[in-house]
């Protein structure tokens, strides 16, 4: 399967609150009325510039075996080379707000308009942080649709740069889902461009495969810790359908920065 | 209230054309360049940096204040160019090489000009030695680097060698910062300062250049 996917605008649109607290205004803190404006401004200006585009494409575990191994420079023990042999299917990924956005961002820059040009990069990566959820959920529903899984499944995204896996697998992840397609295209450095893109491989499998401990030997160095919030989140979700809080666990992936490349 | 208190009390509210008019009024008034840079405008920096510092206000309300800032120092330019008047210190900045994030970059060399240094930015995807031979060339005593990714990180380890191998320790000074970079990082590979967030690299770059 190869799927193009243009997500509503309102479905990528980060609330407040997530902006704000990349702006380092901590929940619960009331910031004053000319920040809100700021927001409002930011918000508006992503609306109307924001091109949103995704590919899925599924991938078997021996031909993703050999985009993960990348150019061989992964450490040497990593959660995703664990996890993704349990996986039931897998798909790679790709999503960009498009050039025009980044572009807005540096003009901004520029023109000394350096509040709104922040805000601006905060809103798009928090959105851009959320296509990563659709994108799981893509997925899951396509997988729902051909009734290759069952329902409970948890579908999540991990991406080349981080949790040891080597940032120049983009290399081989672009040979296979060729993303240039969508506008995506890679540098010698492995980025890509436009800079607010992500990539990676949806995993989807039991909840199980996902919970892992992050004791590996670059987890120390490492500042994001979003994969023990994606973790917990899991975990609560277990809870609550435990509890009988919630009947069915569609969309069942925990929302979550993952791992990405913003 | 004088008009040099007037254009810090604006700059502090982010008021831009307010402030490039009080500075143009106060140059109009025969106040000299640079007493207007350091009463008027730095002054008003100065305190917008303590209230950062506070957490009392938050990066925007920052970012508001520089393009104040900004605005009024491109009324000085011109005057500033002409009399040659010193800034607090140069630094280097730059995005290293196979990053092409500069956001964070970019936040620290607002700061940095607003609390009075002149920075050289050399944008992003920056090679090791141009760092060097860029600070160098313009006896610049501090670099500052930036990555966001965990993969180009190394770089960084790159200029402290050279600067090492070059025995140049004792003239350059080297801050590191960015999101996947820690204070371990910036020990292990013989950084001398390393930089949480923006506001937090400005006050360790006042201090490594003796303005604190």
């Amino acid at each position: 399967m190869r799927q193009f996917f243009i997500p509503r605008i309102e479905k990528i649109e980060p609330s407040q609150e997530g902006v704000f607290l990349s702006q380092g205004i901590a929940r619960g803190v009331k910031p004053s009325k000319k920040i809100v404006e700021l927001y409002s401004t930011a918000l508006l200006r992503y609306r109307e510039l924001a091109e949103p585009k995704g590919v899925i494409e599924t991938i078997s575990v021996q031909d993703f075996s050999q985009v993960h191994s990348g150019m061989g420079m992964n450490e040497k023990k990593t959660p995703l080379a664990t996890i993704y042999p349990q996986s039931q299917y897998l798909a790679l990924l790709a999503f960009t707000l498009g050039e025009t956005i980044s572009q807005e961002i540096t003009r901004l820059f520029n023109n000394n308009d350096f509040a709104l040009g922040s805000m601006l990069d905060s809103v798009a990566s928090e959105g851009a942080d959320m296509a990563t959820r659709v994108g799981e959920q893509e997925f899951y529903q396509f997988l729902m649709v051909k009734n290759q899984c069952e329902p409970s499944i948890t579908v999540l995204l991990y991406s080349p740069g981080y949790c040891g896996w080597h940032i120049s697998a983009q290399k081989r992840l672009f040979e296979y889902l060729r993303p240039e397609e969508i506008g995506i295209t890679l540098n010698q450095q492995f980025l890509m461009v436009p800079l607010k893109s992500i990539t990676g491989v949806l995993v989807a499998g039991k909840r199980d495969i996902h919970i892992f401990k992050n004791n590996y030997s670059f987890c120390h160095e490492c500042n994001h810790r979003s994969c023990k919030k994606r973790i917990n989140e899991l975990k609560k979700r277990d809870k609550e359908i435990n509890n009988g809080h919630i009947k069915s666990d569609l969309r069942a992936s925990a929302k979550g920065r993952g791992s990405k490349s913003i | 209230m004088d008009i040099l208190s007037q254009i810090s009390e604006h700059l502090q509210k982010g008021e831009d054309q307010k402030v490039s008019e009080l500075t143009k009024s106060a140059l109009n008034q025969k106040k000299s360049p640079r007493e207007i840079l350091n009463h008027g405008l730095i002054a008003g920096m100065n305190v917008i940096g303590d209230q950062f510092k506070a957490h009392e206000i938050f990066l925007p309300d920052v970012l508001m204040a520089a393009k104040a800032m900004a605005a009024g120092t491109a009324q000085l330019k011109p005057f500033l160019i002409k009399d040659g008047i010193p800034s607090r210190g140069k630094v280097v900045i730059g995005t290293v090489q196979g990053d092409l994030h500069d956001i964070g970059k970019n936040l620290v060399g607002i700061l940095l000009k607003g609390a009075g240094f002149e920075v050289i930015d050399l944008g992003n995807d920056v090679a090791p030695e141009k760092f060097v031979e860029t600070a160098l060339s313009n006896n610049v005593s501090v670099i500052g680097m930036s990555a966001l990714l965990t993969t180009t990180m190394g770089v960084m380890k790159k200029v402290t060698d050279i600067i090492q191998q070059d025995n140049l320790s004792a003239k350059i000074k080297v801050i590191i910062g960015g999101a996947p970079v820690t204070k371990a990082f910036a020990d292990e590979i013989g950084a001398d300062e390393y930089g949480y967030d923006a506001g937090q690299a400005v006050e360790c770059i006042k201090s490594m250049t003796g303005q604190n």
